[in-house]
């Protein structure tokens, strides 16, 4: 669907059920976040089951991402005050699911705009980003390479030989193309805002909402310890741990990832 | 700088799409001989018919053994996805039904295998789906041919049986500035020697029947993904970028972004064609791609012998084959082709249809058949055979002149090759 957040066209998907105004206690509204260089599609194994599943599911291309309207903006806080104002374009308080760069913006979020963030379940993330330099250099120039050298390494090992839980596709093949049809430019500014953001340890210090932590600990891109000092700070969150996922859980354990989120909301009532 | 963290490609024809199994241990990839899966629940079952979920549900749309050859050419060709079928036609046939609709239009090369020039010239239009053939070596030829309708462009990476050599970046280039499609036919270069996606192709289609099962004992096809374009960027493809009631509202750019051309295929095409890949077959097929890459640099050996013998012998009028010098595209091919342009040729005997007909009779290790890409030598004469269907005046478009041979250079020793090949000649020069 499309929608426009602070006067700019945003497309997302809902899993094809049309976002109506309702009860945020019977049907809960979720925002799904995704990372750098990505776009709403790499919740597809969540949005569509989520809005069949008692929820109003909302997997949104970030500014300048995927099929919304630029230009991408620059820093966390930037997207924290967008993920606001999205909130309020819907209509609700919004339960955040982020992914990566996607969980540093819920951080935030909830961190700043605590009326507007009803909970939040992030994955892939630790309380720094640091970006390789040859993926920072690679994005600089718009090389094909960095998408690459992504797709090798937000996946877990299992994935260097496949066995997709979709039939017939492949996950490092399909991570390549998400990242390789980007906008120019829009990857570099990622990376980058991924790498200056300092905030996360003292944004989880300060949030209370309910909060889940999905974490892979074949995650090669932001490893288990790196989610520790969030983990401490957060120190009332759920954290579920998947021995075979790397930094994608919700492509590579998309079932437990379903539970999980369907757990979390639960709880959440 | 640093290296993509991915296995090569030799490692990915063994290994893409599958571990062992974790309830047997099994080391090959079994054969799941079963038509359908039993499901967790009620919702589970719901679940996978509405696309929430993934999972089989019927071997009709998908099968755990199938999948694994899917996964694997799709890694092979660099695509986001595969979805095989049971046969190239079925393969090619599923591509277009999937993206277009009655009232579009095709620009197609000329130069493509009869059986694919009969369901785009004679069987399509019967659906309201037309298409213009071009000569394959002019990319302005497919500029030309576009129409406000057309809605795809298709040719094939080495064409059949000239082997006409694409410039899959040119035709690519003239398809994407019109907004749409390039999709190949790759069959005769296979993944090894060519990988059309990373020229810019956007959907790759084979025969796996052959080259890539190489054995000659079973039939499919499939079709990759690319995942690179744009479906909704201006709504020419509304069976992706619109919603659909067959699975309640969906729009597959919407859920599936990149995907939503493997999806849609499937979902759609396999649930309502029904032109699957068997598991048996797919077991098969999967035995030949695991050898792909030693099998192929010896085709492509083999062949250089061949190309070399006959042309150097005396009842050989001409060779088509992008290796030798003579041929239109054999600067091309060296830039594009590096590990070889692939072990099918043709060439002419002098003589006519007469000596080509005692040529076909008298050879010996060589087999007279309708297949190519076999790892047993064949030879055939597609005037009389898989180009039979095609007007005089197609044929002679197509560069098929009654004295074709088309030659299949198999794994045998290539000395027992070029001898059967040598006599077959010297035989066909006695009336």
């Amino acid at each position: 669907m499309r929608f426009e957040v602070d006067g700019r066209s945003v497309y997302a998907a809902t899993g094809a059920v049309p976002i109506q105004r309702a009860r945020a206690e019977e049907l809960p509204l979720v925002l799904f976040v995704h990372g750098a260089g990505m776009d709403r599609t790499v919740w597809s194994q969540q949005t569509r089951w989520l809005a069949h599943h008692g929820a109003r599911a909302v997997a949104v291309d970030l500014p300048g991402h995927g099929f919304s309207e630029g230009p991408a903006l620059s820093s966390i806080a930037e997207l924290a005050n967008w993920i606001a104002s999205t909130a309020e374009a819907l209509g609700d308080p919004v339960h955040v699911v982020g992914h990566s760069m996607g969980a540093f913006i819920g951080l935030e979020t909830a961190a700043q705009h605590t009326d507007t963030v009803a909970s939040l379940v992030l994955m892939g993330l630790g309380a720094a980003m640091p970006v390789h330099p040859d993926l920072q250099a690679a994005a600089d120039s718009d090389n094909p390479l960095a998408a690459d050298l992504m797709a090798g390494w937000m996946h877990g090992p299992d994935q260097k030989f496949g066995l997709n839980p979709t039939p017939g596709m492949s996950m490092t093949g399909t991570s390549r193309a998400v990242i390789e049809t980007s906008p120019k430019g829009v990857l570099a500014n990622d990376l980058t805002m991924c790498a200056n953001y300092e905030g996360a340890a003292d944004a989880a210090a300060s949030i209370t909402c309910p909060t889940t932590l999905v974490l892979g600990r074949l995650d090669r891109m932001t490893p288990r310890r790196a989610a520790q000092p969030l983990v401490e700070a957060l120190g009332h969150a759920r954290v579920i741990e998947l021995a075979t996922a790397g930094h994608a859980p919700m492509m590579e354990e998309p079932n437990v990832v379903r539970a999980t989120l369907a757990d979390h909301l639960a709880a959440c009532r | 700088m640093v290296e993509p963290d991915h296995h090569h490609f030799d490692t990915r024809a063994l290994h893409a799409g599958q571990r062992p199994d974790p309830t047997t241990g099994s080391r090959a990839v079994p054969i799941h001989q079963t038509t359908s899966y039993v499901f967790d629940s009620v919702d589970h079952a719901a679940g996978l018919f509405n696309l929430e979920v993934s999972g089989h549900l019927y071997s009709r749309i998908s099968n755990p053994t199938v999948a694994v050859l899917e996964e694997r050419l799709a890694s092979l060709e660099g695509g986001v996805g595969a979805v095989c079928t049971s046969s190239g036609q079925a393969a090619l046939h599923l591509a277009v039904a999937t993206i277009l609709n009655t009232g579009d239009h095709v620009v197609a090369s000329r130069n493509i295998y009869g059986g694919s020039h009969n369901l785009l010239n004679l069987t399509m239009p019967r659906f309201g789906i037309s298409t213009t053939f071009v000569d394959p070596r002019d990319p302005n030829a497919f500029a030309s041919a576009i129409l406000p309708e057309t809605r795809l462009v298709f040719a094939e990476t080495l064409g059949n049986p000239g082997i006409e050599v694409l410039n899959i970046g040119a035709v690519a280039e003239v398809a994407h500035d019109a907004g749409l499609p390039l999709a190949v036919d790759s069959t005769f270069a296979t993944p090894y020697l060519m990988r059309p996606i990373e020229h810019g192709a956007d959907i790759v289609i084979h025969s796996v029947t052959k080259f890539l099962g190489g054995h000659g004992v079973a039939i499919g096809g499939v079709v990759v993904d690319g995942g690179r374009f744009d479906w909704a960027a201006d709504g020419k493809f509304p069976t992706l970028s619109e919603p659909y009631d067959g699975y309640h509202g969906i729009t597959f750019t919407e859920e599936f972004g990149t995907a939503a051309l493997s999806m849609r295929a499937r979902a759609e095409g396999l649930r309502d064609f029904g032109g699957c890949m068997s598991p048996a077959n797919a077991f098969y097929l999967l035995q030949g791609v695991e050898t792909l890459p030693l099998r192929m640099a010896r085709h492509v050996e083999n062949t250089h012998r061949v190309v070399e013998m006959l042309d150097a012998h005396e009842a050989v009028s001409w060779i088509s084959h992008p290796s030798h010098a003579s041929h239109p595209d054999h600067e091309l091919a060296s830039r594009l082709y590096p590990n070889g342009a692939g072990a099918i040729l043709s060439f002419g005997v002098h003589g006519g249809r007469d000596a080509g007909r005692r040529f076909i009779e008298a050879v010996d290790l060589a087999s007279h058949l309708a297949n190519v890409g076999d790892a047993k030598t064949l030879v055939i004469h597609p005037g009389s055979t898989t180009h039979q269907q095609m007007s005089a005046e197609d044929l002679a478009s197509a560069g098929i002149g009654e004295e074709l041979i088309r030659l299949s250079v198999g794994l045998e020793d290539p000395e027992d090759i070029c001898d059967d090949l040598s006599r077959a000649l010297r035989a066909s020069q006695k009336s």
